[in-house]
């Protein structure tokens, strides 16, 4: 049998890599995939919770909780990170395309 | 160890492993393939999980469809594909060092602070309720006492996106750079 805790130590390591991708990359393509791991984390816990405590009696006046929470959040979040992926991409070759480059610490058109 | 502890193991160390191969590769292409391969590796977890469907839901849409975005802007963008002097910026120590710090933060909460004796093992649920699962989740989705605002909501922002990312991504007739 698998402890709950299992599931969320690997989500919470895949969740720290991808985190030190979006801080340690210099390719903003690079700094969008670290953002996807950790977006894969988060929906590894909410699947995981929802394992382990779908029989747990759902109180009525919440209807949010229902046997299928977990999935329709896991759902949503992807959702989103499709949004995400494609807006962000798009914003890159923009980018690339007036700059000539995809370095994040080269992209300081803001800057002072 | 059991044959379930066994399949976890295996493929949650293929989204390790393959996870930190996309944090570290000096070729992005590559990086992006490792992606992949994690990507896969989390789909086996949601079916240690028994959640077939989001496996599969994960396969569709993280393999097929924004692994392959991701590899059409490193092509497009590929001068940047090369191998540079260094794929790390500056603060490459310091973010390694935020990482493990809220790693070995997280482990912390998770094993000593937040402890539960009914998380030790997953619940037997019924197979019918399992196989219910699917069939609930789509009535819920447009069930006004589930998620079909959130629904309508989760649509709108993926119709946004789309033309937004059309726009943006629109040649520029005068372009200033």
């Amino acid at each position: 049998m698998i402890p709950l805790s299992w599931y969320l130590i690997v989500a919470a390591l895949l969740f720290c890599i991808g985190g030190y991708g979006v801080f340690a990359r210099r390719n903003a393509v690079a700094i969008l995939m670290g953002v996807e791991l950790m977006l894969n984390a988060v929906n590894i816990n909410l699947v995981a919770f929802w394992r382990y405590s779908v029989l747990l009696n759902p109180n009525p006046n919440m209807p949010f909780f229902t046997i299928t929470s977990g999935w329709a959040w896991a759902i949503f979040v992807l959702t989103v990170a499709a949004a995400e992926a494609a807006v962000g991409l798009a914003l890159i070759i923009s980018v690339y395309r007036r700059r000539n480059s995809v370095i994040a610490e080269e992209l300081d058109l803001l800057k002072n | 160890m059991t044959g379930e502890q066994f399949v976890f193991l295996a493929v949650s160390g293929l989204t390790i492993v393959a996870g930190i191969l996309v944090v570290t590769l000096r070729n992005l292409f590559h990086a992006a393939l490792a992606m992949m391969l994690s990507f896969l590796g989390v789909a086996g977890i949601y079916i240690t999980l028994g959640a077939g469907f989001l496996a599969a839901a994960q396969l569709l849409i993280y393999i097929g469809a924004i692994s392959i975005l991701i590899i059409f802007a490193i092509m497009l963008t590929r001068r940047m594909m090369q191998a540079q002097d260094t794929p790390f910026n500056s603060q490459a120590g310091a973010g390694l060092l935020t990482a493990v710090l809220s790693f070995i933060l997280l482990v912390f909460v998770i094993t000593r602070l937040w402890r539960n004796e009914i998380f030790d093992s997953p619940p037997e649920v019924p197979t019918a309720i399992m196989n219910q699962i699917v069939v609930q989740l789509g009535a819920d989705f447009v069930s006004p006492d589930a998620y079909v605002i959130p629904f309508i909501v989760a649509s709108m922002l993926l119709l946004a996106a789309l033309i937004g990312a059309v726009y943006v991504a629109w040649p520029q007739v005068e372009d200033e750079a």
